[in-house]
């Protein structure tokens, strides 16, 4: 029952700090909508851990709590790699624009030389 | 050096450099009367920028450090945007001599892009242990492809003619160590002519050399990564 109690209040937390954090504008849209998801998947199932057991029978798993956790890691790995994915492209999106106000800089000041 | 068909700029990527970069650019001007210098300022926390001007060289200014490849790339745009013909890579620091920049530009007759090396008979610059190992794969594999003989494919002594200078000002790699291997592997896959001109390096004219066994073993295991990447990309 102890451990019902944790996995409920962990759930609710994550929730809410989520909830707060789209409230703030802090976070965007797209990944708001992602965590919420995720958030309500695993509120019922962190009360009711024995409800994932018949999905895990038929595909051959012993418990659907280990279930949830070998998906849960697979969908973490796969949330980082996206958004290194996307640090990457950050990167050079802001690499760009440094480039660009170099060179919007070196105009300026030649045009007031000339001037 | 200026022929009437010809313009040329030397881009200086420059890291906090102000101690050496005035004699550089000056020394420049003295040596190569008509040749224009760009200096990048690669976000220094220094006075780079104002030193390399009042040498009389442009200055682009990047507002943080982007790494030597991301301020080559904005030189190579600068060299396209403003109608350049030959440009030259320079180090900031004097290891470079400019009285070798005529012979870079000559080699442009039978080659894209013509690397200053460091080993090939002239000068006395030595490399040892992992440092040389790594030389020595990268210049084995790098030959291969271009099918000519390089022996120092790090030298960032480089010296480019207009289509080179168009294909850099579009890609250039940001990563570590990119701007020396995978600038020449992806040149040379794509078409382009590379060779070598033996050219005599002189000790830098400030700041430390890094000389440390881990690090040199560092460099060799980035080296090996950076060529492989290389060789696999698209």
């Amino acid at each position: 029952m102890n451990l019902t109690i944790v996995t409920a209040l962990t759930g609710l937390t994550v929730l809410i700090v989520i909830v707060e954090l789209l409230r703030r504008r802090q976070l965007r849209e797209k990944y708001g909508i992602l965590w919420i998801g995720v958030g309500l998947v695993m509120l019922p199932l962190s009360v009711f851990p024995q409800a994932l057991n018949g999905l895990s029978s038929l595909i051959g798993i012993a418990s659907g709590v280990s279930m949830a956790l070998f998906f849960a890691v697979v969908f973490l790995l796969l949330t980082c790699i996206h958004l290194s994915w996307e640090v990457s492209r950050l990167e050079e999106e802001t690499r760009i624009l440094a480039e660009d106000i170099a060179l919007i800089h070196a105009k300026l000041e030649s045009n007031e030389n000339a001037q | 050096m200026r022929t009437p068909s010809n313009r040329v700029l030397i881009i200086m990527p420059a890291w906090n450099e102000a101690e050496a970069i005035s004699a550089v650019i000056k020394e420049i001007h003295a040596e190569l009367p008509g040749v224009d210098v760009l200096v990048v300022d690669d976000g220094s926390g220094d006075n780079t920028a104002a030193v390399a001007g009042a040498a009389g060289a442009s200055v682009l200014r990047l507002p943080y450090n982007l790494g030597v490849g991301g301020a080559m790339r904005l030189g190579y745009r600068y060299a396209r945007d403003n109608g350049y013909d030959i440009t030259i890579q320079v180090d900031a620091d004097g290891q470079h001599d400019p009285r070798f920049v005529p012979e870079l530009i000559a080699g442009l007759e039978h080659a894209d892009l013509i690397i200053g090396a460091r080993f090939a008979g002239v000068g006395a610059y030595q490399a040892r242990g992992p440092r040389r190992w790594a030389m020595g794969m990268l210049g084995m594999v790098i030959s291969r492809l271009a099918r000519t003989k390089l022996t120092d494919t790090t030298s960032g002594l480089r010296c480019s003619n207009r289509k080179m200078i168009e294909y850099f000002a579009d890609w250039y790699p940001v990563e570590y160590l990119g701007d020396t291997i995978e600038t020449l592997v992806r040149a040379i896959r794509d078409g382009h002519t590379v060779r070598q001109v033996p050219v005599e390096m002189r000790p830098r004219q400030g700041g430390v050399p890094s000389h440390s066994p881990l690090k040199a073993t560092v460099y060799l295991g980035r080296a090996f990564v950076i060529l492989l990447l290389a060789l696999i990309r698209r």
